[in-house]
Parts: C-alpha cells; structure tokens; sequence
C-alpha cells in the first residue's frame, strides 16, 4: 500500500522531538520518514555521529524503541549480533514476535569506516535494513572531507584555499558499490518530497535479507543553507541529477524519479556556502564544468543500468 | 558418567562450547585459537549445536557482534589470540561498560613486531583494564572447566560481566592431554539459560545502550564497573563451588602450592607453573622451603588474599610473561602493589620469562629460588633463558 502523508500524522514516530539536532538537519527527518512506513517493531542499531550523539545524551534518549550504539565503523556488524540473536532466540521459542532490524549510519561510517563491516554483514545475507544518511562529510567532527563529499566542497580538511578549490575528488559510488553485493534490495533517495523515503525503507524492511538504502540529507551547518530549505535543496539535487534517485530490486535497477527538464549543476550548488568558492574568478569556472561533466556521465551510466531513456 | 579423552586445549574449549550450546558465536580464525571456530564449526555443520555461528569477516566485527547480541538477551560465546585481540581492543571497554556477558576463549600469543605466533601474555594484558573478568588456566582440563564455569560468572547477577578464559597458546592449546568431559546433561543443567535483565529485543520495554554520556555523568558510570568488578570477588567461590560440586575440581582465585610456610615464593601464572610446581618439590626435598603461587584470577585482582599468602615469606620472585616496556611488567607491578598496600617490605625479585614462546625449564625456576635463599633480588627487571 502506498504511503500517504496523513500516516505521519497518525503514528507516533521512533524518534521523538526534543533532540539535540540542527534546526533544518536533515538526518532526523530520514529517521521520521523513514521508520514511519515500517509496521513491524524495529531495533535501531546507530554508528558513531551526528544522529548517535544528539538523540541519546545522558540521561534522556529519543528513541522511543530499543536502540544500541556501540562504536563508529561497526553498524554493519553491530546489527548482524542483533539480528543473530533474534535468530537464535526465535528459533529457541523465547520470542515470538516479529521483530526487524535497521541499522542508520553517516556517510562517513558507511562510505569510509564502516564499509567493511557492512560488506561482510551485506555478504552474510541476514535479514537487516542498512540508511545511511549521507550529508557528505564528518559533520559530528566538524565537518571534515569524507568519500561522500562532492568534488569542489569546501571541507575543512579539504579547504577551499588560494591553490586548491576544495575537495579534488568525487564521491565514490556506494549505492553501486553495495549493490554488487546482489542483496535483494538497494536503493538511493533524498528527502525531495515527503514520501518517497518512507516508501523506499518500508519496501527495504519488507524485503527479507540484507537491504541498503542512501539517503542524501543535507547539514545546514556544513551545507550552509537556511535551515527552511531541506527539502528544496534535497528537490535541487534530484533535479540536476547529482543525486539520481533509483531502486534495484534483484538486480533490476529502476529510475524511480526523472527530472522534467535539464537543470545545470550550479542551480544545486549556488545556494549552498560550501561551493561558494566556485562562483568566484576563472579557475573555479573549469572546476564547475568538470562538475556538471561527471554528472552527465553518471547520469548516463544510471540510464544504461536502468535501461532507461531520458529526454529533456 | 564423565569420560576421559585425549584433547588440546583448544579442543577442549570447544567441547565446552558444544555442551554449553550457546545462542550466538561470532568469531573470526587466528592462530592459535582457530581450531575453537574450526572444531565449533563443525559441530554446527554436523547439528550437534544449533546456534547461530555468525562467520564475520573480521575480529573487531566478531566482538562487535557478540556484544550486541548479548545486549539483546542472546548468550554468547567467541574466542581469539594476538592480533585479533588487539583488532577487538576498541570494543572491549564498551563490552564492560555495557555488562553483557561474553565468554571469551583467549589463546593467549605474544603481539608482533616481529610477528611470531608463539605464546606469551602480551595479548590479554594489553586489556587489563577493559573491565572484563580474567582467568588463566594451567592446561586443557583447566580451560575446558573455566569455560563452563565463566558462564555462570559472567550471567551472574551481581556481575554481569564478560570473563576472558585465557590458555597459553600451543603449550596447552596445542598439546594434548588427559582431560575429564563432564556428561552434556550435567553441563546443561549446570549452565541453565540466560535471564537477561535489559534485552535490546524486548520491544515492548526499549531501553538505549550506548549513549552520549559527558562530564556530569561518565564518571558515576565508571564508579559503577568498579563496584560490579568488586562484586566478582565475592561470589566467585560459590561459583566455583557449584562447579566443583558437579566436577568434583575446585579452582580457587589464587592457586597455592605449598606456601603455607614457604620462605620463598615464586608467583606465576598458567601452564608455566607446572615448571615451578616441580621444582618446588625438588627443594622442598633438600629442605629448602619453596612454594608456588598461581594467580588464576587476574581481573579483578584478589589484592588481600595476595598479601595474605605472601605476607610471611622471606622473599618473592614474579614471572611475566609479558613487558610494560619502560615500566614494571604487570604481574609484578600487581603484586608490589599489594604486599606496599598491606605494609609488607618483602623483597621482590620481577621476572620476565617465555616471551614469543620461548621455553621455560625447570632450570630457571631452580636458580630463582637459589637466589631468593642466597638474598640475592634486586630491582632491575631479570629475563630468564635470554640470550645475552
Ligand atoms: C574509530 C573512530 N575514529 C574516529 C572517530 C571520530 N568521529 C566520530 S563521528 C565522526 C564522523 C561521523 O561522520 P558521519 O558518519 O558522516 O556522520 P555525521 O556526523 O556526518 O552524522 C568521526 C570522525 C570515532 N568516533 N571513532
Ligand atoms: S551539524 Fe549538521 S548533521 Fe549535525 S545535527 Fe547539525 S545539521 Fe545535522
Ligand atoms: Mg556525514
């Protein structure tokens, strides 16, 4: 059944208001939207970050079901233990009830740190769903490159200098990357409307053994935007194909959400003060073209996968 | 009936992992504990287990795993050595910190540089003060009980901690040896199954493991360890009791080998104190009055007994088999501290022994006490069978 918006207002959401986080940050919104959809009861399983540190400071918590956080690199690993022993458990007649799994991580714990023990638990085939919430970069640190960043980002430890214009490097391609594990489910979203995420991870907690999804959420503090502007920086990034939104579904990679028309790169990176380097002088003009060339090409590289044309 | 077999130390560890039949195991090959995942993993291969063996792809995922399936009720065992131990090093303190119980099979074997799979305390001492439990066996029957046993200890209410079960890597692990094996029926009833207070998967009661806790708080959870570790020491020989009423084997915190009256003590720990044992009655017979102290226990560590036993001899040699490079090495950095903190000005001669697996003879142990009678100790640290 698809998700409709009046849901929201009727569940009670995992995650209370009261937490620590940013005004307009976008990671508490993919928990709220994304555990909105799901039915079952879930254990949430939290990597080291931003969203671990601002929903649990001692002595209060916001999450309104069992949660556990053990380190930075081991969501992956931390939410196969679990799982096992719910598993074990189950099949020993402690429990009975039906019980789902779901790990989040920052980009920085899943793209960089992390991606080892998330390989290995998406290689085992147990039954979990794996977020990450990508804001591109180490926000709980201070806001620090990581290999989600988009090339030209102002990082601070790739700053945007008197020689170098920010981070030189794109982001590598995780969704893909998690994909060649062929689990049974993958999927890459933003928050661009108020469904789509809640649809995407219900499908992924349904889905029986291991399932990924890559939310593109934005920090307003690394970001620099006004905090009112998530979900239309979130609709920018879709729409200037910087962050294809897709499913793969047994290995069948689906385009789920096609811009109407072509819309230039810089639409998505004008309003954000991470890229305002880019917008100044003639060397920083050539880094802009590179920028919307790779994402022409991957945009390209989608459409092949998904078999998929794209005319605008 | 109990019957006898010809076993390793790490095989007999894994029969104990087979009669305890635990709810999870995650754990990843090194040598020299791989042959406890090998051996349990073909007892789940063959159904003579019916855990939920999580084959991870690396040591820190496997502590990892165990802590968040015991977090969620499971009972949970794994086992390592070495490099894997100190891959798992970050996981250990929050293990502790979030009392679930683990039972731990660790192979004890030095930590490279030079890489070298041979035997020493490196490994497990590097955790000293993760707040797990530590226990050293003496030999294969000794890991095999210490196995069945720690799972009480770790489930145990006014504990709820995870024990490391060490055995000296390739000495016992490897070698084989008569060992009893308790009937599978007397075990299970021994063990019972675990009644977890907080389980992550009680849906109905969540709770948070691991939250932010800063300055205002972290200190007062801490001081809680503290009082949980404390808390060993007091119920760990009913414990032991209850096993030595199924077993008919006892093994105290602290193993003493005639030094009820000893003059000289030589203080050691696992298979190396066969050596000390043997020679302790070699000088016992020409009149010398020799003994041998045997620290079992080692988290926590059992200060006052220690003092007590040591308080009336005439001098005290501790062998390590292990180094705090620029420091005192850690069992005889322990035992100064006790006998200064009861007032006893006992000379201590520090030893440090077997590194990377060299051998220990019984040579060594008869000059020691030679020169603890001839008053010979001095405070520079000693290395025995090094080449120099
Ligand atoms: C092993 C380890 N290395 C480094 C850190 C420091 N650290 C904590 S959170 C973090 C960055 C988190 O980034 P990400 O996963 O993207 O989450 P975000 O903070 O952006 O939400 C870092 C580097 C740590 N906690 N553990
Ligand atoms: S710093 Fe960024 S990621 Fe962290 S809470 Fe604030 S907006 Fe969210
Ligand atoms: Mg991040």
């Amino acid at each position: 059944m698809a998700i409709r918006i009046k849901d929201f207002t009727e569940k009670e959401s995992p995650l209370t208001n009261g937490h620590r986080m940013c005004p307009g940050c976008g990671a508490p919104t993919a928990v709220h939207q994304g555990l909105m959809g799901v039915e079952s009861p879930v254990v949430v399983v939290n990597a080291t970050g931003c969203l671990e540190v601002s929903t649990t400071v001692y002595p209060f918590s916001s999450w309104r079901v069992p949660w556990i956080h053990t380190a930075f690199e081991n969501a992956g690993a931390g939410v196969s233990g679990v799982e096992a022993a719910y598993v074990a458990l189950k099949k020993r007649g402690k429990i009975d009830k039906e019980i789902k799994f779901v790990a989040f991580g920052g980009d920085g714990g899943t793209y960089d740190i992390g991606l080892q023990a998330l390989s290995g638990a998406l290689e085992r085939g147990q039954d979990f769903t794996y977020i990450c919430y990508n804001n591109g970069g180490y926000m709980n640190t201070g806001a620090q490159r990581s290999s989600a960043t988009p090339k030209g980002a102002n990082a601070t430890t790739s700053p945007a200098g008197s020689v170098l214009p920010g981070k030189l490097q794109k982001p590598k391609d995780l969704t893909a990357i998690v994909e060649a594990h062929h689990i049974p489910y993958v999927a890459q979203t933003t928050l661009f409307n108020a469904t789509d995420v809640a649809e995407k991870v219900k499908k992924a907690v349904e889905t029986p053994g291991p399932a990924f999804v890559n939310i593109l959420v934005p920090c307003v503090l690394f970001w620099g935007i006004d905090p009112s502007l998530q979900q239309d920086i979130c609709k920018l990034a879709a729409d200037t194909r910087f962050w294809p939104v897709y499913e793969v579904v047994d290995g069948v990679w689906k385009l789920t959400y096609k811009p109407k028309k072509r819309v230039p790169i810089e639409e998505f990176l004008k309003p954000q003060a991470r890229f305002r380097h880019l917008f100044k002088g003639d060397g920083a003009k050539a880094m802009l073209e590179e920028i919307q060339a790779d994402v022409d090409a991957d945009w390209q590289v989608i459409l092949d996968r998904c078999g998929a044309t794209w005319e605008a | 009936m109990p019957r006898r077999e010809i076993t390793s130390g790490n095989w007999a560890f894994a029969e104990a992992m087979r009669q305890i039949n635990p709810d999870v195991v995650a754990a990843y090959p090194i040598t020299p504990s791989t042959d406890i995942p090998m051996k349990f993993a073909d007892f789940v291969a063959n159904g003579k287990v019916d855990t939920n063996f999580v084959t991870v792809e690396s040591e820190h995922s496997a502590i990892t795993a165990c802590v968040t399936a015991s977090a969620a009720g499971a009972r949970v065992m794994t086992a390592s050595s070495a490099n894997g131990v100190a891959l798992m090093h970050e996981i250990f303190p929050i293990a502790g910190c979030f009392r679930t119980p683990i039972v731990f099979g660790l192979v004890n074997r030095c930590i490279g540089a030079p890489i070298n799979i041979h035997c020493d305390h490196s490994d497990s001492m590097a955790e000293r003060d993760a707040g797990w439990v530590h226990l050293y066996c003496e030999d294969a029957q000794e890991a095999y009980d210490t196995a069945i046993l720690a799972i009480r200890l770790a489930e145990h209410k006014d504990v709820l901690s995870p024990v490391f079960v060490c055995q000296d890597g390739f000495i016992t692990s490897h070698g084989f040896e008569p060992v009893e094996i308790l009937d599978d029926a007397a075990v299970k009833a021994f063990v019972g199954e675990r009644d977890a207070d907080f389980p992550l998967l009680d849906v109905d009661h969540p709770v948070t493991y691991g939250s932010f806790a800063m300055s205002e708080y972290y200190f007062e959870i801490k001081r809680q360890q503290i009082e949980a570790m404390k808390n060993v020491l007091k119920v760990y020989d009913g414990v032991a009791k209850e096993f030595e009423a199924v077993s008919g084997r006892f093994y105290p915190k602290l193993d003493r080998y005639r030094t009820e009256d000893a003059d000289f003590i030589v203080v050691v720990m696992s298979s190396a104190s066969g050596v000390v044992k043997d020679v302790v009655d070699e000088l016992r017979e020409q009149g010398i009055k020799a003994g041998c102290l045997r620290v079992r226990m080692f988290r926590p560590f059992p200060a006052d007994e220690v003092a007590e036993i040591l308080g009336t001899a005439k001098a005290v040699a501790v062998l390590d088999r292990a180094l705090s490079i620029g420091g005192t090495a850690p069992l005889a950095a322990e035992i100064k501290s006790a006998l200064y903190d009861c007032g006893k000005n006992i000379p201590v001669q520090s030893c440090v022994y077997g590194l990377g697996g060299r051998d220990f003879f019984p040579q060594y142990a008869r000059e020691l006490f030679m020169d603890l009678a001839a008053g010979k100790v001095s405070r520079e640290e000693r290395y025995l069978g090094l080449l120099e």
